[in-house]
Protein backbone atom coordinates (compact mmCIF):
# COMPACT_ATOMS: atom_id res chain seq x y z
CA UNK A 1 0.00 0.00 0.00
CA UNK A 2 1.38 3.52 -1.02
CA UNK A 3 1.80 5.67 2.21
CA UNK A 4 -0.58 9.17 0.79
CA UNK A 5 1.27 12.47 0.74
CA UNK A 6 5.15 11.86 0.79
CA UNK A 7 5.68 14.84 -1.73
CA UNK A 8 2.72 16.40 -2.31
CA UNK A 9 1.05 18.42 0.70
CA UNK A 10 -2.04 16.94 2.40
CA UNK A 11 -5.33 19.29 1.58
CA UNK A 12 -6.11 19.56 5.19
CA UNK A 13 -2.58 20.19 6.43
CA UNK A 14 -0.95 22.02 3.98
CA UNK A 15 1.97 19.90 4.59
CA UNK A 16 3.09 16.53 3.33
CA UNK A 17 3.25 14.12 6.03
CA UNK A 18 6.70 13.98 7.39
CA UNK A 19 7.06 17.48 7.86
CA UNK A 20 4.14 17.77 9.81
CA UNK A 21 5.50 14.23 11.82
CA UNK A 22 8.92 15.60 12.49
CA UNK A 23 7.33 19.61 13.78
CA UNK A 24 5.29 17.05 16.35
CA UNK A 25 8.79 15.34 17.13
CA UNK A 26 10.44 18.49 17.92
CA UNK A 27 8.09 19.63 20.03
CA UNK A 28 8.56 16.44 22.31
CA UNK A 29 11.79 17.46 22.25
CA UNK A 30 11.52 20.86 23.56
CA UNK A 31 10.21 19.48 26.08
CA UNK A 32 12.16 16.79 27.10
CA UNK A 33 15.51 19.67 27.09
CA UNK A 34 12.88 21.92 28.49
CA UNK A 35 12.97 19.89 31.41
CA UNK A 36 16.82 19.89 31.86
CA UNK A 37 16.68 22.92 31.55
CA UNK A 38 14.62 23.65 34.21
CA UNK A 39 16.18 21.45 36.70
CA UNK A 40 19.63 23.50 35.98
CA UNK A 41 17.98 26.58 36.72
CA UNK A 42 15.71 25.44 39.75
CA UNK A 43 19.06 23.76 41.03
CA UNK A 44 21.10 26.86 40.75
CA UNK A 45 18.54 29.61 42.10
CA UNK A 46 17.77 27.32 44.90
CA UNK A 47 21.45 27.00 46.14
CA UNK A 48 23.10 29.56 47.11
CA UNK A 49 26.35 27.73 47.61
CA UNK A 50 25.94 26.94 44.20
CA UNK A 51 29.52 26.00 42.23
CA UNK A 52 30.23 26.79 38.74
CA UNK A 53 33.29 24.81 37.28
CA UNK A 54 35.36 26.60 34.56
CA UNK A 55 34.94 24.73 31.67
CA UNK A 56 37.00 25.28 28.44
CA UNK A 57 35.31 28.12 26.50
CA UNK A 58 37.70 28.21 23.50
CA UNK A 59 37.10 24.33 22.43
CA UNK A 60 32.71 25.16 23.33
CA UNK A 61 33.05 28.31 21.18
CA UNK A 62 35.15 26.33 18.27
CA UNK A 63 32.14 23.35 18.41
CA UNK A 64 29.57 26.52 17.88
CA UNK A 65 31.05 26.94 15.23
CA UNK A 66 31.33 23.98 13.90
CA UNK A 67 27.57 23.11 14.62
CA UNK A 68 26.98 26.65 13.01
CA UNK A 69 28.66 25.79 9.90
CA UNK A 70 27.27 22.34 9.91
CA UNK A 71 23.80 24.14 9.59
CA UNK A 72 24.82 25.85 6.52
CA UNK A 73 25.99 22.76 4.68
CA UNK A 74 22.91 21.20 5.52
CA UNK A 75 20.61 23.67 4.46
CA UNK A 76 22.64 23.47 1.18
CA UNK A 77 22.22 20.15 0.77
CA UNK A 78 18.97 20.27 0.14
CA UNK A 79 19.06 22.92 -1.76
CA UNK A 80 21.47 21.26 -4.42
CA UNK A 81 18.65 18.42 -4.51
CA UNK A 82 16.13 21.04 -5.30
CA UNK A 83 18.46 22.33 -8.62
CA UNK A 84 18.84 18.59 -8.88
CA UNK A 85 22.83 18.11 -8.32
CA UNK A 86 23.50 15.28 -6.63
CA UNK A 87 26.73 15.57 -6.56
CA UNK A 88 27.06 18.72 -4.78
CA UNK A 89 23.52 17.56 -2.42
CA UNK A 90 26.68 14.35 -1.47
CA UNK A 91 29.33 16.62 -0.93
CA UNK A 92 27.56 19.31 1.36
CA UNK A 93 26.53 16.14 3.22
CA UNK A 94 29.52 14.76 3.86
CA UNK A 95 30.55 18.26 4.82
CA UNK A 96 27.30 18.03 7.60
CA UNK A 97 29.01 14.81 8.69
CA UNK A 98 32.38 15.78 9.25
CA UNK A 99 31.61 18.52 10.87
CA UNK A 100 29.33 16.46 13.32
CA UNK A 101 32.06 14.40 13.45
CA UNK A 102 34.46 17.06 14.52
CA UNK A 103 32.25 18.11 17.12
CA UNK A 104 31.78 15.29 18.87
CA UNK A 105 36.00 14.87 19.06
CA UNK A 106 35.89 18.01 20.12
CA UNK A 107 33.72 16.92 23.16
CA UNK A 108 35.66 14.04 23.82
CA UNK A 109 38.62 16.02 24.41
CA UNK A 110 37.00 18.01 26.56
CA UNK A 111 35.37 14.78 28.76
CA UNK A 112 38.93 13.86 28.43
CA UNK A 113 40.13 16.70 30.34
CA UNK A 114 37.31 16.82 32.76
CA UNK A 115 37.88 13.54 33.83
CA UNK A 116 41.76 14.37 34.31
CA UNK A 117 41.02 17.08 36.76
CA UNK A 118 38.81 14.58 38.76
CA UNK A 119 35.64 16.20 37.26
CA UNK A 120 32.85 13.72 36.99
CA UNK A 121 29.19 13.33 36.56
CA UNK A 122 29.15 12.26 41.03
CA UNK A 123 31.62 15.75 41.50
CA UNK A 124 28.97 18.44 41.91
CA UNK A 125 25.30 19.66 40.76
CA UNK A 126 26.89 21.44 38.30
CA UNK A 127 29.08 18.89 36.96
CA UNK A 128 26.12 16.34 36.82
CA UNK A 129 24.22 18.84 35.15
CA UNK A 130 26.46 19.86 32.15
CA UNK A 131 27.28 15.40 31.86
CA UNK A 132 23.58 14.98 31.78
CA UNK A 133 22.94 17.85 29.36
CA UNK A 134 25.73 17.70 26.66
CA UNK A 135 25.50 13.97 26.60
CA UNK A 136 21.92 13.67 25.54
CA UNK A 137 22.83 16.52 23.28
CA UNK A 138 26.05 14.41 21.65
CA UNK A 139 23.79 11.59 21.45
CA UNK A 140 21.23 13.70 19.55
CA UNK A 141 24.69 14.97 17.21
CA UNK A 142 25.53 10.99 16.97
CA UNK A 143 21.52 10.27 15.96
CA UNK A 144 21.60 12.86 13.34
CA UNK A 145 24.78 11.17 11.93
CA UNK A 146 23.16 7.87 11.57
CA UNK A 147 20.11 9.51 9.99
CA UNK A 148 23.10 11.18 7.66
CA UNK A 149 24.88 8.13 7.14
CA UNK A 150 21.71 6.29 6.18
CA UNK A 151 20.67 9.05 3.85
CA UNK A 152 24.10 9.26 2.21
CA UNK A 153 24.07 4.91 1.64
CA UNK A 154 21.43 2.45 1.23
CA UNK A 155 18.89 5.45 1.75
CA UNK A 156 19.98 7.29 -1.40
CA UNK A 157 18.35 4.52 -3.76
CA UNK A 158 15.25 6.97 -3.40
CA UNK A 159 16.54 9.91 -5.42
CA UNK A 160 16.34 7.10 -8.14
CA UNK A 161 13.23 6.17 -7.98
CA UNK A 162 11.48 9.00 -5.92
CA UNK A 163 13.41 12.36 -6.30
CA UNK A 164 10.81 14.32 -4.73
CA UNK A 165 10.29 12.62 -1.77
CA UNK A 166 13.80 11.74 -1.34
CA UNK A 167 14.27 16.05 -1.31
CA UNK A 168 11.88 15.74 1.50
CA UNK A 169 13.66 13.20 3.57
CA UNK A 170 16.53 15.80 3.53
CA UNK A 171 14.19 18.76 4.82
CA UNK A 172 13.29 16.85 7.39
CA UNK A 173 16.23 15.49 8.28
CA UNK A 174 17.78 19.17 8.35
CA UNK A 175 15.43 19.95 10.30
CA UNK A 176 16.14 17.60 12.82
CA UNK A 177 19.47 19.13 12.84
CA UNK A 178 18.64 22.76 13.17
CA UNK A 179 16.69 21.80 15.78
CA UNK A 180 20.26 19.83 17.89
CA UNK A 181 22.46 23.63 16.50
CA UNK A 182 19.54 25.40 17.85
CA UNK A 183 19.76 23.58 21.47
CA UNK A 184 23.49 23.88 21.40
CA UNK A 185 22.82 27.61 21.02
CA UNK A 186 21.23 28.13 24.98
CA UNK A 187 23.83 25.17 25.78
CA UNK A 188 26.83 26.82 25.38
CA UNK A 189 26.23 30.03 27.32
CA UNK A 190 24.00 28.30 30.21
CA UNK A 191 26.76 26.51 30.46
CA UNK A 192 30.12 27.43 29.83
CA UNK A 193 29.61 31.25 30.27
CA UNK A 194 27.72 31.96 32.75
CA UNK B 1 6.62 25.06 -0.38
CA UNK B 2 10.04 26.10 -1.30
CA UNK B 3 10.46 26.76 -5.17
CA UNK B 4 13.03 25.02 -7.34
CA UNK B 5 13.89 27.68 -10.01
CA UNK B 6 17.72 28.57 -9.87
CA UNK B 7 16.93 32.23 -8.86
CA UNK B 8 14.77 31.45 -6.32
CA UNK B 9 17.49 28.99 -5.13
CA UNK B 10 19.93 31.65 -5.40
CA UNK B 11 18.19 34.41 -3.38
CA UNK B 12 17.69 31.84 -0.51
CA UNK B 13 21.16 30.88 -0.92
CA UNK B 14 22.24 34.66 -0.34
CA UNK B 15 19.83 34.90 2.92
CA UNK B 16 21.10 31.54 4.42
CA UNK B 17 25.06 32.97 4.04
CA UNK B 18 24.01 36.20 5.79
CA UNK B 19 22.30 34.27 9.09
CA UNK B 20 25.73 32.40 9.10
CA UNK B 21 27.59 34.92 8.82
CA UNK B 22 25.67 36.66 11.96
CA UNK B 23 25.31 33.48 14.07
CA UNK B 24 29.09 33.61 13.49
CA UNK B 25 29.49 36.96 14.72
CA UNK B 26 26.82 36.70 17.27
CA UNK B 27 28.51 33.77 18.98
CA UNK B 28 31.81 36.03 19.23
CA UNK B 29 30.17 38.55 20.86
CA UNK B 30 28.24 36.15 23.52
CA UNK B 31 31.95 35.14 24.15
CA UNK B 32 33.41 38.69 23.92
CA UNK B 33 30.42 39.97 26.67
CA UNK B 34 31.02 36.94 28.87
CA UNK B 35 34.73 38.15 29.93
CA UNK B 36 33.30 41.35 30.29
CA UNK B 37 32.66 42.62 34.11
CA UNK B 38 28.87 42.19 34.62
CA UNK B 39 27.28 41.78 37.05
CA UNK B 40 25.45 37.92 37.18
CA UNK B 41 22.24 39.74 36.44
CA UNK B 42 23.16 41.28 33.56
CA UNK B 43 25.02 38.79 32.08
CA UNK B 44 22.55 36.61 32.27
CA UNK B 45 20.23 39.00 30.44
CA UNK B 46 22.44 39.44 27.91
CA UNK B 47 24.28 35.60 26.84
CA UNK B 48 20.28 34.80 27.14
CA UNK B 49 19.06 37.43 24.88
CA UNK B 50 21.98 37.14 22.10
CA UNK B 51 21.38 33.28 22.25
CA UNK B 52 17.61 34.49 21.87
CA UNK B 53 18.53 35.97 18.96
CA UNK B 54 20.37 33.70 17.04
CA UNK B 55 17.99 31.03 18.26
CA UNK B 56 15.26 32.73 15.87
CA UNK B 57 17.23 33.45 13.31
CA UNK B 58 17.66 29.55 13.32
CA UNK B 59 14.46 28.94 13.90
CA UNK B 60 12.82 31.24 11.45
CA UNK B 61 15.60 31.17 8.68
CA UNK B 62 16.90 27.50 8.36
CA UNK B 63 14.34 25.80 9.70
CA UNK B 64 11.99 27.94 7.44
CA UNK B 65 9.52 29.19 10.13
CA UNK B 66 9.01 32.36 7.96
CA UNK B 67 6.54 31.63 5.77
CA UNK B 68 5.55 28.30 7.33
CA UNK B 69 1.95 26.75 7.69
CA UNK B 70 -0.32 27.49 10.36
CA UNK B 71 -0.63 24.43 11.67
CA UNK B 72 2.99 24.45 12.53
CA UNK B 73 2.65 27.77 13.87
CA UNK B 74 0.00 25.72 16.44
CA UNK B 75 1.51 23.70 17.47
CA UNK B 76 4.50 25.30 18.44
CA UNK B 77 2.18 27.92 20.07
CA UNK B 78 1.07 25.11 22.10
CA UNK B 79 4.71 23.52 22.68
CA UNK B 80 5.89 27.08 24.01
CA UNK B 81 3.14 27.79 26.71
CA UNK B 82 4.26 24.60 28.18
CA UNK B 83 7.70 25.23 27.91
CA UNK B 84 7.13 28.18 29.86
CA UNK B 85 5.11 26.37 32.51
CA UNK B 86 7.62 23.75 32.65
CA UNK B 87 10.19 26.37 33.66
CA UNK B 88 8.31 28.62 35.57
CA UNK B 89 6.13 26.32 37.46
CA UNK B 90 9.12 24.95 39.64
CA UNK B 91 10.33 28.32 39.86
CA UNK B 92 6.90 29.60 41.29
CA UNK B 93 6.96 26.24 43.41
CA UNK B 94 10.33 27.04 44.92
CA UNK B 95 9.54 31.01 45.38
CA UNK B 96 6.23 29.79 47.23
CA UNK B 97 8.12 27.66 49.76
CA UNK B 98 10.48 30.22 50.21
CA UNK B 99 8.54 33.05 51.16
CA UNK B 100 6.41 30.57 53.14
Amino acid sequence: MQIPYNEEPRPDTGLYNAKLGIWLFLASEVMLFGALFSSYILLRTGNPDWHQEELDVVLATINTLFLITSSVTVVFAWMALRLNDFAKFKLYLWLTMALAGAFLVVKYFEYSAEFEHHLYPSSNNFMATYFTMTGLHGIHILGGMVVFGYLLGPGAKMWKSEPERFTNRIEVAGLYWHFVDLVWIFLFPSLYLL
Amino acid sequence: MAGHSPEEISAERRVYVTVFASLGVLTLVTVAVASLDLSTGAAIFVALAIASVKGSLVACYFMHLIGERKLIYAVLALTFFFFLVLIFLPLAAQADRMGG
